[in-house]
């Protein structure tokens, strides 16, 4: 079965509009996202559908999304929470809110999603905001001078269903939220 | 104490919350620049930017109107306007809060970028971690073509100029302008061999113009207050303000836009607080993790393009991150060296098999099981990276292992002969109390110690 449904095809079509004739090949990324949006992460079938979109091989565009770190193939979280480690928020104590992020999401060791799916965690690499270490993000949005304690809350106030406010702007719902405003497809808030 | 008063050119709006929305902007005298650059010649723009001595912010200090007077006209191609937002250099962060606080500044410049090299698209690379600076930029853009800032007829000159919001996906790499184009045109985000430049045969292989956030949004002022006004700002051969970003081990850290030539002493003292808790200043970067570790006896020099260089290292993209006294230098040259072997392509075998390997030689180090050999290792193996990759990244990782050899080899040596940490005490030669050695493993945990050993 497609994963994309009608209204989504029309959607893909908008993205593809947004580059110039014979250049629709730089819509991989946002479509990509789409897909991602739909499915929680890149499944094979998914990538089919980019390749027909864009009259490539599947294996292309596999080789495109294996390269980025945003696109997911393997099985992820409803949440993606990731805690910038780098050494602006390293110095700043981000190893110990990693390690209580890890706990609190319960993913096991060696492991990066938890196994009731709720929870991906993973170490990330500098995220631009080193005024606020250490940083996570959760769905990508912002949270600022996170403290192991807070991390815990935050992780808390997920599992029951909440959106916790980020820093700065507007927090999406869950990892697939994110990936639908990262393929541009929604209004700006 | 109060700051010291400071010439602000990009930030300077940074108080008003209103500027992030174009009534706001406007308000504040925004897109006179883009209307005064509209009343010249394309080639009289580049002149005026090229008068300043404007010198591009991304991290290499090309002068700016030099790099836009390469794009050729007249090649029966288009010719792109190319926005690097791909903002990704550890411990860098002006061109986000650029975006978060006055997006309009940064596609003023754009525009007027495109005005004078005849672009007709330009493209915003913006970096895909950044939903929210994304979604800022999305409004504004949507304004400009609301107010015919954009569109078929820029501020009815009938220059036309159609602008697309592009997002990465997680890639540092793609902060480098050839890798960026490869992304943009949808493949992996890996470099290209220059020549030619992106300038000849660039995206699409068109001619195309790349610059940085920050380097646009400086553009703005330029032509309203005059290139002679720029370039009295800063030093000689570096004219102007620099925005920088300070993280790491301080009172107060922000990004601060201060003259170029500025004094680190004057940035941290009197603006950033000084050094976390009061303590001694050890090691900071200059341009981020890719330009080498300066120290204490640096405090002193001037950031500016010429000064850095002189002290050995890069003025990069401003951004500074400070480590004090009680910063171990080889955990943070092991975490920086982690980054680049997270980061690194592929393409090239000594930085995919470098930076690995390096990252395992320091990670051993740090645990208390480095060798004597450890250290001609390093030497070494910096050696064999350091200009023998395709693109910059090798040479960025190579920066904290020399620089950190280069002025704490002592502090590698006190490693590996006490064979343990000075700083955590966690290593085999763990004297209690430092490190905690209730099960007697000298506190080393033993998963982790397989991972740097095997």
């Amino acid at each position: 079965m497609a994963v994309l449904s009608d209204d989504g095809r029309r959607t893909a079509e908008a993205i593809l509009a947004r580059y110039p004739a014979g250049r629709q090949r730089s819509a991989v990324l946002p479509l990509l996202y789409l897909l991602q949006s739909v499915e929680g992460r890149l499944t094979q079938e998914g990538l089919r559908e980019v390749g027909e979109l864009l009259g490539i091989r599947t294996a292309e565009v596999e080789a495109v999304a294996s390269f980025y770190s945003m696109l997911r193939l393997r099985p992820t979280g409803t949440h993606v929470v990731s805690v910038c480690t780098n050494l602006s928020c390293a110095l700043r104590g981000a190893n110990e809110v990693f390690e209580a992020a890890h706990e609190a999401a319960g993913v096991e060791h060696g492991e990066e999603t938890s196994p009731d799916g709720a929870f991906t965690v993973h170490p990330e690499e500098c995220l631009g905001a080193c005024d606020a270490a250490p940083v996570v993000q959760i769905d990508f949005a912002n949270h600022d001078r996170v403290t192991p304690e807070r991390i815990v809350e935050l992780v808390r106030a997920l599992r029951a269903g909440e959106v916790p406010p980020p820093s700065r702007g507007r927090a999406p719902k869950d990892f697939r939220d994110a990936s639908r405003i990262l393929a541009g497809v929604e209004e700006p808030a | 104490m109060s700051a010291a008063p400071t010439t602000r050119i990009v930030t300077v709006n940074w108080d008003d919350p209103s500027v992030v929305g174009i009534d706001g902007y406007l308000a504040a005298g925004g897109y006179e620049g883009l209307r005064a650059a509209l009343a010249m010649t394309p080639t009289e723009v580049i002149d005026l930017v090229k008068t300043s001595g404007l010198r591009g912010r991304g991290g290499a200090g090309f002068p700016t109107g030099v790099k836009w007077s390469f794009v050729p006209q007249d090649t029966g191609k288009p010719t792109y306007v190319v926005a690097n937002f791909d903002e990704s250099e550890p411990g860098t962060f002006n061109n986000r809060e650029i975006i978060e606080r006055e997006p309009h500044r940064f596609l003023e410049g754009m525009a007027i970028a495109a005005y004078a090299v005849q672009s007709h698209l330009a493209f915003v690379y913006c970096r895909g971690e950044f939903l929210w600076p994304g979604e800022i930029l999305d409004s504004a853009i949507r304004e400009a073509y609301a107010k015919d800032v954009f569109g078929g007829s820029v501020l009815g000159s009938g220059f036309e100029l159609e602008v697309v919001l592009h997002r990465g996906a997680g890639a540092y790499i793609c902060g480098e302008e050839t890798a960026l184009l490869s992304s943009l045109e949808g493949y992996r985000g890996q470099p290209r061999l220059r020549p030619p430049f992106p300038a000849v045969e660039g995206l699409y292989a068109s001619p195309t113009l790349i610059n940085n956030v920050e380097t646009l949004a400086t553009v703005p002022s330029i032509l309203t207050q005059g290139p002679e006004w720029f370039a009295k700002i800063g030093t000689e051969k570096s004219p102007g303000t620099k925005i920088f970003s300070v993280s790491g081990k301080v009172e107060r850290p922000g990004n601060y836009e201060l003259p170029l030539g500025t004094p680190l002493r004057t940035l941290l003292e009197e603006h950033a607080g000084g050094v976390l808790g009061g303590r001694r200043l050890k090691a900071w970067t200059p341009g981020g993790s890719s330009t080498p570790l300066l120290t204490e006896e640096h405090l002193d020099v001037g950031l500016d393009f010429e000064s850095i260089t002189a002290a050995g290292s890069l003025l990069g993209t401003g951004a500074i991150i400070v480590m004090d006294e009680t910063d171990c230098i080889v955990e943070a040259a092991r975490r920086l060296v982690q980054f680049y072997a997270h980061e690194s392509c592929g393409k090239c075998t000594p930085c995919r098999e470098g930076t690995w390997w390096v990252s395992r030689v320091l990670g051993r180090i740090e645990q208390g099981y480095g060798r004597s050999e450890d250290l001609p290792l390093l030497d070494e193996l910096g050696e064999n990276i350091l200009f023998k990759a395709f693109c910059a990244l090798a040479d960025g990782a190579v920066s904290p292992i020399q620089s950190s050899l280069k002025y704490f080899r002592d502090e590698y040596v006190a490693h590996i002969e006490e064979r343990r940490c000075p700083f955590t005490g966690v290593g085999p030669g763990a004297q209690t109390p430092t490190g905690s050695d209730e099960d007697g493993s000298g506190g080393v945990d033993e998963a982790g110690l397989t991972e740097v050993l095997t």
